[in-house]
C-alpha cells in the first residue's frame, strides 16, 4: 500500500512519495533514454515535473558531445542509474558498483534482463543479484514482471521498492495484466512503481488508480512526437490517477443507476 | 611500453602509467561526475585513479553516463 494509506493522513494529489528513505514531490520517474536531442530530453523532464531521472553507463565515446549528466544536473535531478544491457548477476552487480563510484550514489535501478526480443527480467539472476546490493548497503529498485511472487521475493530481500511492469519495455502496449498489479500492490509494503509498457497517458492514469505510488516511464514521452507535450500529459495523469485512487471510485455496475431522484416526477399525459 | 586492453582496443601506454592515465588517453575526464572505471573486472575507487598503477595486459574500462531507461 502507498504510503499515504498506510499513514493514516488524508490523502490528495499532493502527497509526498516515500521511496528509499526519501520524500519526494513527484510520483512520475523518468528514463532519459531514446530522446532525438538533448533540447528534447531537457523539454520534456521540465515539462514532466519529474524529480528523478534514469541514467545507463557505458564505454566513454570520444565522439559524444552533449552530456546527459550536464542536463540533469542544470535542472537539479536525482540521478537514478540503471543496469540495463546486464544479462547476469554478475555484470548487474558490476555496473552497479560503477555507478556508485561515477555518482556517488547507492541507489540503483536494477534490470537484469533474460533475453533481447523481449527484455522480460531473468528471475532468478534478478533475486540473486537484489540480495547482494542490499548486502552492500544500496537502495536497491528493481525492475520486474508483474509476478507477485516474484515482486514479494523482491521485497523479502530488501528492495526498496518493486517495480513491475505494465508490459515489455518500449511496447507502448500498456498495463496487459492489471490484476497481478493489483495483487502486487495489496501484498507490497514497500513502493509499487509500474515500469515500463506505458504508451498513453490513460495507462499512467490506470496504473496510479491500480495502487502504485508512481510510474516510470521513457519512450511514451521520449518518442512521442511531441515530447513536452506528451510529458505534460504524463504528469497530469499521474496526479489525476493518484488522486482517483484515493478518491474512493464507484463500484462498477451491469445495469444503470439513476444519479436524478425518481420520486415526483410530474404525471405530464 | 606495456600494452593494455582499454576498452576492448589494445593500446601501449608507458610503464607505471595510472589508471587515470588510461582513461585520459580516451579523452575521458575522469574526475567528471558520471565517469567511472574499472581494472580486471574490479571498480577502481576515485581515490585511486591517480595511484593505482597498470600492469601489462590489464583489461581496463572507462565508462560514463549515456541516455538510458525503459
Amino acid at each position: 500500500m502507498s504510503g499515504a494509506e498506510g499513514n493514516g493522513a488524508a490523502p490528495g494529489a499532493g502527497d509526498a512519495f516515500e521511496l528509499g528513505g526519501r520524500s519526494w514531490g513527484s510520483r512520475l520517474i523518468v528514463g532519459t533514454g531514446g530522446f532525438r536531442s538533448m533540447e528534447d530530453l531537457e523539454q520534456a523532464l521540465v515539462a514532466s515535473g519529474t524529480e528523478i531521472v534514469t541514467v545507463a553507463l557505458r564505454r566513454v565515446d570520444p565522439l559524444a558531445s552533449d552530456s546527459v549528466i550536464d542536463v540533469i544536473d542544470r535542472l537539479g535531478l536525482f540521478v537514478l542509474p540503471n543496469t540495463a544491457g546486464c544479462y547476469t548477476a554478475r555484470d548487474a552487480i558490476r555496473t552497479a558498483e560503477l555507478a556508485r563510484e561515477a555518482f556517488e550514489t547507492d541507489w540503483i535501478k536494477l534490470e537484469v534482463i533474460g533475453d533481447d526480443r523481449t527484455l522480460l527480467p531473468d528471475a532468478v539472476e534478478l533475486v540473486a543479484a537484489a540480495e547482494r546490493l542490499v548486502a552492500d548497503g544500496f537502495t536497491v529498485l528493481p525492475y520486474t514482471t508483474d509476478d507477485p511472487v516474484l515482486a514479494r521475493r523482491l521485497e523479502e530481500v530488501g528492495c526498496a521498492a518493486v517495480m513491475p511492469l505494465g508490459s515489455p519495455i518500449g511496447s507502448g502496449a500498456g498495463i496487459r495484466n492489471p490484476y497481478n498489479l493489483r495483487i502486487i500492490v495489496e501484498q507490497a509494503q514497500v513502493p509499487v512503481i509500474c515500469d515500463a509498457g506505458i504508451g498513453t497517458a490513460s495507462d499512467a492514469a490506470l496504473a496510479m488508480e491500480l495502487g502504485c505510488s508512481g510510474v516510470l516511464l521513457a519512450s511514451a514521452v521520449s518518442r512521442a512526437e511531441e515530447p513536452e507535450l506528451m510529458a505534460r500529459a504524463m504528469r497530469a495523469a499521474v496526479e489525476a490517477g493518484y488522486a482517483a485512487r484515493h478518491a474512493g471510485r464507484i463500484p462498477q455496475r451491469l445495469h444503470a443507476q439513476a444519479s436524478t431522484p425518481e420520486h415526483g416526477v410530474p404525471e405530464l399525459g | 611500453m606495456i600494452s593494455i586492453v582499454l576498452n576492448g582496443e589494445r593500446r601501449e601506454i608507458a610503464e607505471g602509467a595510472s589508471v587515470r592515465d588510461a582513461a585520459l588517453l580516451l579523452g575521458a575526464e575522469p574526475d567528471a561526475r558520471g565517469v567511472a572505471v574499472a581494472v580486471d573486472g574490479e571498480v577502481v575507487p576515485r581515490s585511486e585513479l591517480e595511484t593505482r598503477t597498470l600492469s601489462d595486459g590489464a583489461r581496463v574500462e572507462v565508462v560514463v553516463a549515456i541516455q538510458g531507461g525503459s
